[in-house]
């Protein structure tokens, strides 16, 4: 599955979607819930909590392992994706519209350092073993 | 699976196969500089009849003694058929047996006992046991701080085994948590709730509540479990196991209940053996069961539906998380466990119950004809469970010599762990001692004060 336009990527393979409001909307990518296997579980940012860009705020658990998610830029999380604990498959069943949390931004420079769906699909298709 | 150990003629037949002439040849990636030539302090090897004789002798000199200690250790009859069990090779000699393809007999047994202790703490998950009581202390603090997030600090009374007490401090000093210690009522033997007060809250992110305490009493343990929720700490149960055959268990402790329960499962079918190996329990709400440490084992179904046992929740665990693991352990005390498991089969709800109240009867009988003896007082007003602290008119040592020459460990002298009871005894009384026990034990008490002198 390619990785859509209309978003941003880390290298460590968040999506980013910047919504009207000035937050950005955060979930992982096809990529990596193919990687991690099926998911069972994601301990969430707390709302309120303030993290530095690339500072690890979460964790997601699969059947095999578990992985940190980290804050793509630096900011306070606004809401995180409760939900998610009754139905963790959908991270894997369409990891595009599945939001993890939303973050409001400290510094709109950091946005720049986004990859973008070619830059991301490049360090995908590298990713690959 | 059982253990098989190799003979010499398997070891060469392998060691040709893979081109190597001797074992030593496969640690050479060693440093010579390394390596230990030979064990210059360890004498030469006994036979096993050698060895026999010299245990033997060693036991010999102990000397019988009918034994009236507790703090921590208890004596109680372990009935024939659970080591008769616990000692069948599948259990005795397995390695590690977690593979679910491997020891689905072993992973059972340990979803049972995993199952018996939820029913006996009335919380809804534990994990398949810890090293002992103290490090399970110790890693419910680390868990209370992780939870919580900023504080450092743990409040501990100090009618929590001191041996507790400082295990709790090594294990969580280097990750930067510390103890506040609380101080119990000199009347009745329980933690001073008044000194709750003076605590600054926020800095602690739990409360260990002790049930019974050190001194074997019973601690107020709803009041402490409500101060903890009230101002946002976690509430740790430090529990006797037998003892929730007869008390309200920590889950059903306060309006909301303890958060996390620990304690020793020695009593559970565990012999003495000069201090160990004994295990450690852990039980927590469900809300926290991803913060606990240690194995937990499932019971899910296989491929064909039918029923099978496995390890789960292992991104807890180290193998997967490494550095940001709930802990480093990555095993149980497998055997012990299946002992108490076996235990707590065999004797059933029905069974524990009766133990733990002939316990209590015993020693509320003794301390009773103790007390008849002048120079012999009760010290603290709190019920106890089998354990009481009795204060004499004169050192302890002398008198516990002179039990000693009547046959009799009479109880632990406090004055070592707690400078300010130098003249008080703990003493504790089993479902094992029979009437005549009790009556031998006030008689010698009674002939070695009129002996000693005040």
């Amino acid at each position: 599955m390619q990785a859509p336009d209309n978003l941003k990527y880390t290298e460590t393979h968040e999506w980013v979607r910047q919504e009207a409001d000035g937050t950005l909307t955060v979930g992982i990518t096809f990529h990596a819930q193919e990687m991690l296997g099926d998911v069972v579980f994601v301990d969430m940012p707390q709302a309120g909590r303030s993290y530095r860009q690339g500072e690890e705020c979460g964790v997601i658990e699969s059947v095999k392992a578990a992985a940190d998610i980290y804050a793509p830029v630096s900011g306070e999380i606004v809401a995180a994706n409760t939900a998610l604990a009754d139905a963790p498959e959908k991270v894997n069943q369409a990891p595009y519209e599945t939001w993890l949390f939303k973050i409001r931004p400290q510094n709109a420079a950091e946005l720049q350092s986004l990859l973008d769906a070619a830059g991301y699909q490049k360090v995908a298709d590298a990713d690959k073993h | 699976m059982p253990f098989i150990p190799h003979t010499e003629a398997d070891v060469r037949a392998m060691l040709e196969t893979i081109g190597v002439r001797t074992t030593d040849e496969l640690f050479d990636e060693i440093p010579p500089a390394l390596r230990l030539r030979s064990l210059e302090g360890v004498p030469p090897g006994m036979s096993e009849m050698q060895i026999m004789r010299l245990m033997q002798e060693r036991a010999a000199a102990d000397g019988f003694r009918s034994v009236f200690v507790g703090a921590g250790a208890y004596e109680h009859h372990i009935p024939a058929a659970v080591w008769q069990i616990a000692t069948r090779g599948e259990y005795y000699t397995s390695y590690t047996p977690y593979q679910a393809e491997a020891s689905q007999g072993t992973l059972q047994l340990l979803y049972e006992y995993q199952t018996m202790m939820t029913s006996l703490t009335g919380l809804a998950v534990t994990n398949a046991s810890m090293y002992d009581g103290a490090s399970a202390l110790a890693e419910a603090a680390l868990m209370a701080a992780r939870l919580h997030r900023t504080a450092r600090r743990i409040l501990v009374p100090r009618t929590v085994d001191p041996a507790w007490r400082a295990v709790m401090r090594t294990i969580i000093h280097n990750q930067g948590l510390s103890l506040t210690e609380l101080p119990y009522d000199a009347a009745t033997g329980c933690t001073d709730l008044a000194a709750l007060d003076s605590v600054t809250a926020a800095e602690h992110a739990a409360l260990v509540v002790p049930m019974p305490n050190f001194f074997g009493a019973l601690e107020p343990v709803d009041a402490m479990t409500d101060w903890a929720h009230e101002h946002g700490l976690l509430a740790i149960a430090v529990v006797n196991p037998l003892s929730l055959a007869l008390l309200q268990p920590p889950g059903e402790w306060g309006t909301h209940g303890a958060d996390i329960a620990v304690g020793d499962g020695q009593p559970l079918g565990i012999p003495l053996a000069s201090g160990g190996p004994y295990f450690g329990f852990m039980a927590c709400r469900a809300e926290l069961m991803r913060q606990m440490p240690g194995r937990i084992v499932g019971r899910t179904v296989d491929a064909d539906g039918k029923p099978g046992y496995t390890l789960t929740l292992q991104a807890r665990e180290q193998h997967i998380r490494r550095s940001k693991a709930t802990s480093n352990i990555c095993t149980n005390q497998g055997l012990m466990v299946t002992a108490a498991t076996i235990y707590m089969a065999l004797l059933g709800p029905v069974g524990l119950a009766e133990v733990a109240r002939a316990s209590h009867a015993n020693a509320s009988r003794l301390v009773e004809a103790m007390c008849a003896v002048p120079g012999v007082r009760r010290r603290f007003s709190a019920p106890v469970f089998h354990e009481c602290v009795v204060e004499l008119d004169r050192p302890v040592d002398g008198v516990l010599r002179g039990l000693e020459a009547e046959g009799i460990l009479g109880g632990l002298a406090l004055g070592a762990r707690y400078p300010e009871l130098d003249r008080h005894l703990l003493v504790c009384v089993t479902e094992t001692k029979a009437d005549e026990d009790l009556r031998h034990y006030a008689a010698a008490l009674r002939r070695t004060m009129a002996g000693t002198g005040a």
